[in-house]
């Protein structure tokens, strides 16, 4: 058992150990700065923010609005993917759509997003929505265009219905695209809130990034960097284990 | 009454550049229920569209296909389909949850689709492996599934679309003399395509070689009367080879100077 747990996460231990020995080594014997304060010390200052409930509070209100935008994303952009890749004069009318505004980058649209919603949730919420709605929809329709035709056949000559067919066929295929839609969507989540905060925000980790520019706090700007980092590698590793463990079946490779 | 009739069917496909491609033309072909046509050609000679067609999966661009007398107009559960590769079966779910798909879409309860699912699976030679997903198995279990899928929705007639082709030399051989030996104990009505002379031979009760495409049609019909188990070493065998082998030879010069 031990074995195994080594086998599984000795791995992670050296490189993240290894990133802070580097990092370390850096900091103190290459740059020796004020600016660039060792692991040590980022650490030091974490847990004072800890004990005092502000990097909680800063933590929370960032999972928060990436959770409820990416959720609310994704089931908007499932259903739209569905039928695109179903229907082919849907995909032509809603084409122009995906294709205009997937390259209008969610950074882009901040600005808009504060006139309409304003600097409180609405607006970052929109903003995650965006940048996981277009990258959801698209590869759910390639999932769709993507099943073996044989798949649709067979299903047709065992007497399957269409409704049948979208339903038991199609549906399932298209799993293993959807999931990875998502998976890359909530990478560009963590992009777009953290600028979105860095604008317009009374707290998230990119409120934090901000204020600790303004007032010369390095350790803050540290610690709000770390924590997307560890929140990032977190959230992608849950997401990857939930696939393994409910979609295992559906996993790319089968 | 023939239980599938194709009739001067014509299949014409249009190429991206717009110019049209005759796959088969003057197309005539009657099978008789319970028995087991071999459908033999030259690579690319369009046996593949004659079986979409007779699926239902195409249509023709002239002439009809008729199964009990009536025009087959799209696929039906009175045909069952096991196609080349493994791309058919459904990944997500098991062996035997595959076999038992048709029969879950006509609503047949839980307890007896398992019970049929599992007499197929036990028919075709895969036991005890039921639970696994397709790509837990090898090529030849694969072709079982799908073989077992077709069967236990009990069509009118099994399409094979050179099921074997992808096995390796071995797992073919054992497979053609499990096939055998199903059809034999259930005398489904089966067209099978092939491109290979000793399968069509071991298998068929009446072998139908087609010309080189394009414009591809029957050249001849020849009934094998070779009962229970086939020796390929057996002379009635061999001289049924040699006579295949004269009718296709010509065929298969032709379509290899078309494809150089």
């Amino acid at each position: 058992m031990g074995r195994r747990l080594w086998s599984h996460y000795g791995g992670y231990l050296v490189g993240f150990a290894s990133m802070f020995a580097l990092w370390h080594l850096a900091a103190v014997y290459l740059v020796s700065s004020v600016l660039f304060p060792p692991p040590t010390m980022v650490f030091r200052k974490a847990l004072v923010l800890l004990g005092n409930g502000v990097l909680v509070e800063h933590l929370w209100a960032s999972t928060q609005r990436i959770l409820a935008g990416f959720i609310a994303g994704s089931l908007l952009g499932i259903p739209i993917g569905l039928a695109m890749g179903s229907f082919r004069p849907l995909r032509r009318i809603l084409e122009p759509y995906t294709e205009f505004l997937r390259f209008i980058p969610s950074v882009a649209m901040i600005t808009v997003a504060v006139i309409w919603f304003g600097i409180g949730e609405a607006s970052k919420i929109f903003l995650i929505i965006y940048t996981t709605i277009f990258i959801v929809i698209l590869n759910t329709a390639a999932g769709v265009s993507a099943i073996a035709p044989n798949k649709i056949r067979a299903a047709q000559a065992l007497g399957a219905t269409r409704a049948q067919i979208f339903l038991h066929v199609a549906l399932p295929a298209t799993v293993p695209y959807i999931l990875t839609g998502m998976r890359l969507a909530m990478a560009n989540s963590f992009t777009t809130i953290v600028a979105a905060e860095l604008i317009a925000a009374n707290e998230g980790l990119g409120k934090m990034l901000w204020d600790g520019r303004m007032f010369m706090l390095v350790d803050d700007i540290f610690v709000s960097l770390v924590c997307l980092g560890l929140l990032g590698f977190t959230v992608d590793r849950v997401f990857r284990w939930s696939i393994y463990t409910f979609a295992g079946k559906y996993s790319p490779a089968t | 009454m023939s239980l599938v009739r194709l009739r001067n069917v014509q299949k014409t496909y249009r190429s991206l550049q717009g110019a049209d491609y005759v796959a088969v033309e003057r197309f005539d072909l009657a099978i008789e229920s319970g028995e087991f046509f071999c459908l033999l050609g030259p690579s690319g000679c369009g046996k593949t569209t004659v079986l979409k067609m007779v699926a239902g999966f195409e249509s023709p661009t002239t002439g009809e296909i008729l199964m009990d007398g009536q025009p087959v107009t799209g696929a039906s559960r009175d045909r069952g389909v096991v196609f080349q590769g493994d791309d058919s079966l459904y990944g997500w779910l098991t062996a035997v949850e595959n076999v038992e798909f048709g029969l879950r879409m006509r609503g047949i309860g839980k307890r007896e689709r398992r019970d049929r699912a599992l007499r197929y699976l036990e028919l075709v030679g895969l036991h005890g492996q039921h639970q696994k997903y397709p790509a837990e198995l090898s090529g030849g279990m694969k072709q079982r599934i799908q073989i077992a899928r077709a069967m236990v929705n009990e069509p009118k007639m099994l399409l094979m679309d050179e099921p074997f082709a992808a096995l390796d030399a071995q797992t073919r051989a054992l497979m053609q003399e499990e096939l055998a030996t199903v059809w034999r104990a259930t005398q489904t009505t089966v067209l099978f395509i092939t491109h290979d002379i000793d399968e069509a031979v071991a298998l068929g009760t009446r072998i139908g070689v087609m010309r080189a495409g394009p414009r591809a049609g029957v050249k001849g019909v020849l009934d094998v009367t070779l009962n229970g188990a086939r020796d390929r070493t057996d002379d009635v065998f061999l001289r049924y080879y040699r006579q295949v082998y004269e009718m296709i030879k010509d065929e298969v010069a032709k379509s290899n100077a078309r494809a150089d």
